[in-house]
């Protein structure tokens, strides 16, 4: 009864609280105001509903039940229960009715699940699977995974000759490969050497601006720019972290923040340099042995290009985060004094991280100004850079597959809810305020690779 | 012999207070020395400035590596430090919680390795050998300190002592001449400290690692040590034998406080 009660309070105030962008609209051609009492019915119906399940799943989690099917993603949510788990009930109630002081639920730590090195194909039963989410049971066994791998290969292959992918379809898909870049890239500097980066976007407008201009003034081709974008956009990484090297944590969020803003200023402003906001255009897309291509043509080859371009991207950071060097930014990220007095240069990793991270957004963004032909300061906002950070974390940081899952959910989306776009904002942060409560180590969460010896040879496999 | 660690006239000061006032300390090759004393005395304070988290205002700090020149050490970064040889612990566990039992050793080795950002890409032969040696060094220490079990496990994942411990595997793998121990038994209990007791000593007599540990618990620094220093209010106010020290009267009224007439 108390439940019923706490649900309708909870439907009234969503009724209340949506009403402005719900219910009125103002119709500023004949001065009119729409009343669409409807949607407030179906928030309010949708609410009471949605608190009961909101309920169920806070107490499911507090009981420390594995299987949670957060709204945001498919996976399932393995966390130590929370010390707030009895609670939850209550805890739901006033977390949404607002009125009475908000405790959240202390978040569970970034959880890494080490996977049993079992890659020789056997699978051990029960007890050591048992306990860990189906995601990762599927990515630690390649007798599961293997054969999706290849469904999704040709898949990706075929889809573009599909009779429905259109232009836009490609494009709504190569642009997503592209945030799947940017993604990874920015997921070295986050996820795993643990540095909060708000400035990503600059070192993707330096890869972008770096082509318009090189072939501005000096004609240079698609092929030739790709590399030097991502030199430069590596030379204005290690630029920037240089100053930024003893800053930790907010401050160094509010640098990097500043320094992206500071780009995008120059862009806009400099007309000399970089033609201000009415930008480049007339950039040519990539070209194939001189061979001429039309519109659509051009797409799908951009498409393929961008699925090479993310292969590389995934085989490096695979490659950079099992190594000495990727060891060093994870130590780094987990305890700086520590990692310094057991000997890693902390100034030498840092900047490595960043140059690395930022050489892939440099490379997206070459690849950018080529798809659009158009490159202008607006491309480069701060959104644009919060919009890859909520990739990496919404995927989980310091997971390949997640940063490649949350780059598809949060690119693909608004494109294909088109119908929601209006809300899609409000979509946005509902999915990540449930991401946060339900899961926050995203999606996948980084896995520690394990190592298995056999006998007294240290053998590695 | 030279000593492998020679602190002369170590003075630190923050701001108006003096944390440390010249201390001296020599550690010999092959010894377990103890630095004691009570809370605040200036202890960590001294590890801090000989492994360069904290710059010196006053002393130098001199090291001989075994087979290697006497090298002055003010001013070196603290990674520059452990690459010398002189490995540390943490009076608070300071390991990476989120990072496997193995990794965790397996950081230590990033000193004496090589392998850059293009060898990490490209796995090149000499790459992987080096791959295989961290690895397999990392292992043979977790062996000999017992946690060979575990290597697959979260750091945060291992009961206090063997976090203790860990660490102590993971300032082993940096290779060092000196380890720096500060605080080992802090939170064990009598079975753990004797078990870290004969660690140490195996450390010190098989690997050849001189010891210069932080303790409260007397019942292991009496036990262990070669010679002890004592330190209070940042001034050194004795030094010697374990016994030497036990029936100093300077060292009793530290700890103890003066004896009231009658």
């Amino acid at each position: 009864m108390t439940q019923i009660r706490q649900s309708l309070v909870i439907a009234l105030w969503f009724m209340f609280l949506t009403f402005p962008i719900l219910v009125i609209r103002v119709n500023t051609i004949e001065n009119i105001i729409e009343w669409r009492w409807l949607n407030m019915l179906y928030i309010g119906a949708g609410s009471f509903l949605g608190s009961f399940a909101w309920r169920y799943f806070l107490a499911r989690k507090g009981q420390g039940t594995r299987k949670i099917a957060a709204p945001g993603g498919t996976a399932a949510a393995a966390t130590a229960p929370p010390e707030t788990g009895p609670d939850g009930n209550d805890l739901s109630a006033s977390a949404r009715s607002a009125g009475k002081s908000r405790t959240f639920p202390s978040i569970p730590e970034v959880e890494a699940v080490s996977a049993p090195a079992d890659l020789g194909g056997v699978l051990t039963p029960a007890p050591a699977y048992a306990d860990k989410p189906w995601l990762h049971r599927l990515l630690d066994s390649p007798r599961l995974y293997r054969p999706f791998l290849i469904a999704l290969a040709v898949a990706a292959l075929v889809f573009p000759f599909l009779p429905f992918a259109s232009t836009y379809q490609i494009n709504i898909l190569t642009n997503a490969l592209l945030y799947v870049m940017l993604g990874l890239g920015l997921n070295i500097v986050v996820g795993l050497a643990g540095l909060l980066h708000l400035g990503y976007v600059a070192f993707y407008a330096v890869g972008a601006y770096s082509y318009a201009l090189l072939y501005y003034h000096f004609g240079i081709g698609f092929w030739t720019a790709l590399p030097l974008g991502a030199l430069l956009a590596a030379l204005f990484g290690i630029l920037l972290g240089f100053p930024v090297l003893r800053l930790r944590g907010d401050y160094l969020a509010i640098v990097t923040l500043g320094f992206a803003e500071i780009t995008r200023l120059v862009l806009e402003n400099w007309n000399e340099f970089s033609f201000g906001p009415s930008g480049i255009a007339g950039i040519p897309r990539p070209g194939l042995f001189g061979w001429e291509m039309d519109l659509h043509a051009a797409t799908i080859y951009i498409y393929f290009l961008m699925i090479v371009l993310c292969l590389l991207t995934i085989f490096v950071v695979n490659r950079l985060q099992n190594s000495r060097i990727g060891r060093a930014w994870v130590a780094l990220r987990e305890d700086e004094t520590a990692c310094e007095a057991m000997g890693v240069n902390p100034t030498a990793a840092k900047l490595t991280a960043f140059a690395l991270g930022s050489t892939w957004a440099g490379l997206a963004g070459v690849v950018f100004a080529a798809k659009t032909t158009f490159v202008n300061p607006a491309s480069f906002t701060f959104l644009e850079s919060a919009m890859i950070l909520s990739i990496v974390v919404l995927g989980g940081m310091g997971s390949i597959v997640g940063v490649i899952i949350g780059a598809f959910i949060l690119i693909l989306m608004p494109e294909y809810l088109r119908a929601f776009s209006e809300y899609r904002m409000l979509l946005f942060g509902l999915i990540m305020v449930v991401m946060m409560i339900f899961r926050p180590q995203g999606i996948v969460s980084g896995v520690r690779r394990s190592y298995e010896f056999h006998r007294e040879t240290g053998e590695k496999r | 012999m030279e000593p492998l660690l020679d602190v002369q006239a170590l003075t630190m000061s923050f701001g108006g207070l003096r944390a440390l006032d010249g201390v001296s300390l020599r550690v010999q090759p092959g010894e377990v020395v103890a630095l004691i004393g009570p809370n605040g005395a200036g202890k960590t304070t001294f590890f801090n400035c000989i492994t360069g988290i904290y710059r010196p205002s006053g002393g130098d700090i001199f090291v001989t590596p075994p087979g290697r020149k006497r090298r002055r050490l003010n001013g070196l970064k603290t990674h520059q430090v452990t690459a010398q040889g002189l490995a540390r612990t943490f009076q608070n566990i300071r390991l990476f919680p989120g990072m496997t039992v193995l990794e965790n050793v397996m950081i230590g080795r990033h000193c004496r390795t090589r392998a850059g950002v293009l060898g990490a890409i490209l796995r090149d032969p000499q790459t992987r050998r080096e791959e295989r040696e961290i690895v397999e060094r990392s292992y043979a220490i977790l062996e000999k300190i017992g946690l060979a079990d575990q290597v697959n496990e979260l750091a945060k994942n291992l009961p206090y002592g063997d976090q203790r411990r860990l660490e102590i595997a993971r300032a082993m793998a940096t290779e060092p001449f000196l380890l720096l121990l500060d605080e080992p038994a802090a939170g064990m209990n009598p079975r753990e400290t004797d078990a870290l007791e004969a660690l140490i000593r195996r450390i010190c007599d098989e690997e050849g690692i001189a010891v210069l540990l932080i303790e409260h618990d007397m019942r292991i620094v009496m036990s262990i040590s070669n010679r002890i220093y004592v330190l209070d209010y940042g001034k050194k106010i004795a030094s010697g034998t374990a016994a030497e020290i036990w029936e100093n009267p300077v060292v009793i009224k530290a700890y103890l406080g003066e004896e009231t007439e009658d």
